[in-house]
């Protein structure tokens, strides 16, 4: 057989003790394309980061196991290294200069230049840029790639597709170009783009380039790769040929959890025909999780899962409803149309929401409990306060008796209510959080994230406490979630967000496929006929 | 193009071109209107009195001004850090002074004594800069008013107390200890360092003039030529073109017709030629450099510096070569404007150098991240005609030239402010149309 171009051997990783890659072995082939797949956090990124040696990786205590280039062990240790290996990487963010020429762009720092009279005296670096033959090489490696654009049009304002395009034609012009990464490269690109770039790759693997396909398009991958490996909680769950497996095995293997989702069945539910909040069309544009016009009902006392890969939009919708991000749409809540827009008449309206961005935007770190979870209310509903001379003035002994009747309810784990909030554990300010929504009265409560950064037991409290909120207040909950598992542990209905929209709505106790497929914007029959 | 999801609001928000370009350029604007008007309202400013300040003030700011370009190119925003140069200048001058150096050797030495010092200081600099990324600017403002302190530490304590100095030494105060508030620096014909350079060479100002104009032409065609002998014709544009030839067209009809008929602008004052050579050396160096590796690595540093970085730019060197290019040709800019005041003001002269010369940039058109060799000369020009006229308006206005005093330092602040504002608002405006359209 022949000699695989680049081996990964028995690679383990760990951040601080937290092992994020297992003993992962595979390798890619000279002219093949090999797709790499997996959820959020299965790993990807951090083997990416270890084959372009990023400092990220040197400064956290290095990798163990070793990367075979050509049958050779590499000691890559700085991008700069893995570029001369011949290692080259097409980002998911361009690394363009939107001012700058694409000739300019693709010779970024690799100007060609020639001597003149200074720098004969002052060395290299101040000798001529040779804009004529830096836009000759820029034309050969656009040629490659079938683009008919001159080389030195200004990339500001060109469309995304192109800058994709320039991006690969910068990696090709590098010489001996061996191995090239295209991280999710299809994820900004229009349909008829999308086409246009795989049939770029599959010409680029013709010529003897061993390509690494991160992508989370199962349809893609089926109809473009050789070979796939799958990703699953940083350990490898299999490579296989891609003609030998299909989507749907793929997608199973890829969210496959091993614990079992526990769910109570008996229920004291109370859940109406009535409808409380109707989305119609809804477009945030909340950068990264960007929604494009998706339209939903959820009834009251329900509790209603969104779920999806990262940046796929999920988390733009409670925010775009709450009028933390832009957006645009009709929203009618209690049969109300909902003003966007405007933070405050979302929350004076009867909605709450408990952020994802707990530190950011949840929590005043450096107050106190009490304060953090009187805050809100005070400052949209005047509650916790007391009138003198037509002046506001805050109630302390209002705030504290309530307080310390939500710390009582919620189990909030704190030496007194005057304890900065900062010092929590994870766990502990989620709850701060709650407990601050829950201040205002609401009768219906947005979730995001909630348990992301809280160890596994915190998690089942939150939960929990969810669960508690719905049954006995008979509070509707839309709860936001990168975790398929607490999703399906507590939410009635399951809303799959792929692209900014919705991909679908799956009942909890669907198969792992399912999920995995319309996460990854697959029907079932389309990937079925891309295999055939 | 992806998608034009929030694109109508988006295009409500552009608005029209015409306003735009108004917007743009506001600041030179309101600094063309306010010289017309000075002119205007004023009935004592003849024109060669105008035009003779004006050259001489054009010619001694404009080195300093031309040395704000390339940090702005490398994404240092406005250095007013140049300050720190013009005190390593001062030193420059009064080592020279002290050890009663004059004339071109007195001077050659002044640039080399400064060369040194300003390098050290540019370093020390670009290091501070390097750890204050994204508040470059407020850091060179701070640490000037830190280098002041060091500086007259150095002025008023450390000479006499620390390096012996006679008390009967011109430069020396009487007690023997510190510099003197101010230092004479001695005619040329004395040997001194007073308009060393300046009186090396002069020439009739229309003759300068005439000489420009013919500069403009050679330019214009040369560039012209050389960008299709080099298949780089697209980088050619006939409205440039046309616009300098008209510019050239203009000014050299102007000296002809003054030349021919004799009039009252012959009566304008000499102008030095040697300094004009030396700021048009600048003016070519600072374009010639961004056409080199190092002005690429400048450019893209200054548009980006995560993309640079992951390109494997050394940033943070760059930056720094940055800073001490800058730092150095203040110093040198310091040394050109005391020649040609002829005194050492030991502890004022180089204070109001940064503003002034960060405002004659903005005035050009320039902005915290745009800056190039027009907007400093064009900037120097309009914000000296304003410093002449501010007083003759507050004259004729009020009755009092001190209440235009007032006014030019308004204007000053005023400008650096505006033009500031301005930009960080059109900046949030183009990133919010850029979040809605993409």
């Amino acid at each position: 057989m022949e000699e695989p171009l680049l081996c990964f051997r028995n690679i383990s990783k760990s951040y601080y003790g937290n092992k994020v890659l297992t003993n992962i072995n595979f390798d890619v082939k000279k002219g093949e394309i090999h797709a790499l797949i997996g959820e959020n956090g299965a790993g990807k990124s951090t083997l990416m980061n270890i084959l372009f040696g990023m400092p990220v990786i040197h400064s956290t205590g290095g990798f163990d196991g070793e990367i075979l280039i050509d049958g050779q062990k590499a000691d890559i240790r700085s991008p700069h290294a893995a570029m001369q290996a011949g290692i080259g990487m097409v980002h998911q963010e361009f690394m363009l200069i939107p001012q700058y020429t694409i000739a300019e762009n693709i010779k970024l720092n690799r100007e060609t230049t020639s001597p003149n009279i200074i720098s004969k005296f002052l060395g290299k670096r101040l000798e001529t840029v040779d804009t004529a033959k830096m836009n000759a090489d820029a034309r050969r490696a656009l040629d490659t790639l079938d683009m008919d654009i001159e080389a030195y049009t200004t990339v500001a304002g060109l469309p995304v597709g192109h800058l994709e395009f320039i991006e690969i034609a910068r990696e090709i012009d590098k010489s001996d170009i061996k191995i090239l990464v295209f991280d999710e490269p299809t994820a900004v690109l229009t349909e008829s783009e999308a086409q246009h770039l795989l049939a770029a790759i599959k010409r680029l693997a013709g010529m003897g380039i061993g390509i690494i396909f991160i992508s989370h398009r199962l349809d893609e991958i089926v109809s473009v790769a050789d070979r796939v490996t799958i990703l699953r909680d940083g350990e490898l769950v299999a490579t296989k040929d891609i003609e030998q497996t299909n989507a749907a095995e793929i997608a199973s293997m890829m969210i496959g959890r091993k614990v079992s989702i526990e769910r109570n069945s008996e229920t004291k539910r109370n859940i109406s025909g009535e409808t409380e909040l109707l989305v119609e069309g809804l477009h945030v544009a909340m950068p990264g999780e960007r929604v494009r016009g998706v339209s939903f009902e959820v009834k009251k006392g329900e509790i209603v899962g969104i779920g999806g890969l990262a940046g796929q939009g999920k988390l733009g919708i409670a925010n775009g409803i709450m009028g933390t991000y832009p957006s645009k749409g009709h929203v009618v809540f209690h049969g109300k149309e909902l003003k966007l827009n405007d933070p405050l008449a979302a929350v004076s309206s009867g909605l709450a929401f408990v952020s994802e961005d707990r530190k950011g935007a949840g929590l005043l770190l450096s107050e106190s409990i009490e304060l953090n979870i009187a805050f809100t209310a005070m400052q949209t509903r005047g509650m916790f306060m007391t009138k003198v001379l037509g002046m506001g003035f805050r109630n302390d002994s209002a705030i504290r008796k309530h307080a310390l009747g939500m710390i009582k309810e919620l189990d909030i784990r704190c030496e007194s209510p005057q304890q900065r909030a900062g010092s929590l554990s994870g766990g502990n300010q989620q709850k701060v959080c709650v407990a601050r929504a829950l201040t205002l009265e609401p009768t219906f409560l947005f979730v995001s994230e909630p348990t992301r950064g809280i160890d596994i037991g915190a998690k089942k409290l939150i939960l929990d406490l969810l669960l508690k909120l719905n049954e006995e207040l008979g509070m509707t909950i839309v709860m936001t979630s990168s975790e398929l598992a607490e999703l399906r542990s507590i939410c009635d209905r399951i809303i799959i967000i792929c692209e900014g929209n919705i991909g679908g709505v799956l009942p909890p106790d669907a198969s792992d496929a399912e999920f995995g497929l319309m996460m990854s914007g697959s029907r079932e029959k389309r990937a079925e006929r891309s295999c055939a | 193009m992806m998608n034009n999801m929030l694109a109508p609001e988006a295009a409500k928000t552009s608005g029209h071109p015409a306003a735009q370009w108004l917007l743009n350029n506001i600041v030179t604007l309101i600094f063309i209107a306010f010289t017309l008007f000075g002119f205007f309202i004023s009935d004592n400013v003849t024109l060669p009195f105008f035009l003779s300040e004006l050259s001489s003030r054009v010619f001694r700011n404009s080195f300093l001004v031309l040395s704000l370009i390339i940090p702005v190119l490398a994404g240092l925003g406005l250095n007013f850090g140049i300050v720190i140069g013009a005190m390593s200048g001062q030193i420059a001058v009064s080592i020279v002074r002290y050890f009663d150096g004059g004339g071109v050797s007195g001077l050659l030495y002044a640039f080399a004594i400064a060369f040194f010092v300003a390098a050290l200081c540019g370093y020390l600099t670009g290091l501070l800069y390097n750890k204050t990324r994204g508040q470059e600017m407020i850091a060179s403002l701070i640490v000037g008013y830190f280098a002041n302190g060091i500086y007259q530490f150095l002025f008023l304590f450390v000479v006499g107390v620390i390096i012996a100095v006679p008390a009967t030494h011109p430069m020396i105060k009487p007690d023997g200890i510190g510099v003197r508030m101010t230092v004479d620096l001695v005619p040329l014909k004395a040997g001194g360092l007073k308009y060393a350079l300046d009186d090396m060479c002069t020439m009739p100002f229309v003759y300068a003039l005439l000489l420009m104009a013919v500069c403009i032409f050679i330019f214009t065609a040369a560039r012209w030529i050389i960008n299709n002998r080099r298949g780089e014709s697209y980088k050619n544009s006939r409205g440039q073109a046309a616009a300098n030839l008209l510019l050239g067209g203009a000014i050299a009809a102007v000296s002809l017709h003054a030349i021919i008929t004799d009039s009252q602008l012959m009566m304008v004052r000499r102008v030095p030629v040697v300094t004009g050579l030396m700021i048009t050396a600048l003016c070519i160096f600072t374009s010639l450099i961004t056409k080199t590796k190092l002005g690429q690595d400048f450019r893209s540093t200054g548009f980006s510096q995560n993309v640079s970085r992951v390109s494997g730019i050394d940033v943070d060197r760059t930056r720094i070569i940055a800073t001490v290019i800058s730092t150095v040709l203040a110093s040198w800019g310091q040394i050109i404007y005391l020649q040609n005041m002829g005194t050492l003001n030991t502890y004022n002269a180089h204070t109001q150098i940064g503003m002034f010369s960060v405002a004659s940039l903005l005035v050009g058109g320039a902005s915290t991240s745009k800056a190039n060799v027009k907007n400093a000369i064009f900037g120097t020009i309009l914000f000296n005609s304003m410093f002449i006229m501010s007083p003759e308006i507050g004259q004729s206005l009020f009755g009092q030239a001190l209440l235009g005093e007032y006014f030019r330092t308004f204007m000053v602040y005023g400008v650096i402010g505006l033009a500031l504002g301005l930009y960080v608002w059109k900046a949030a405006k183009d990133a919010e149309r850029a979040s809605m359209t993409e």
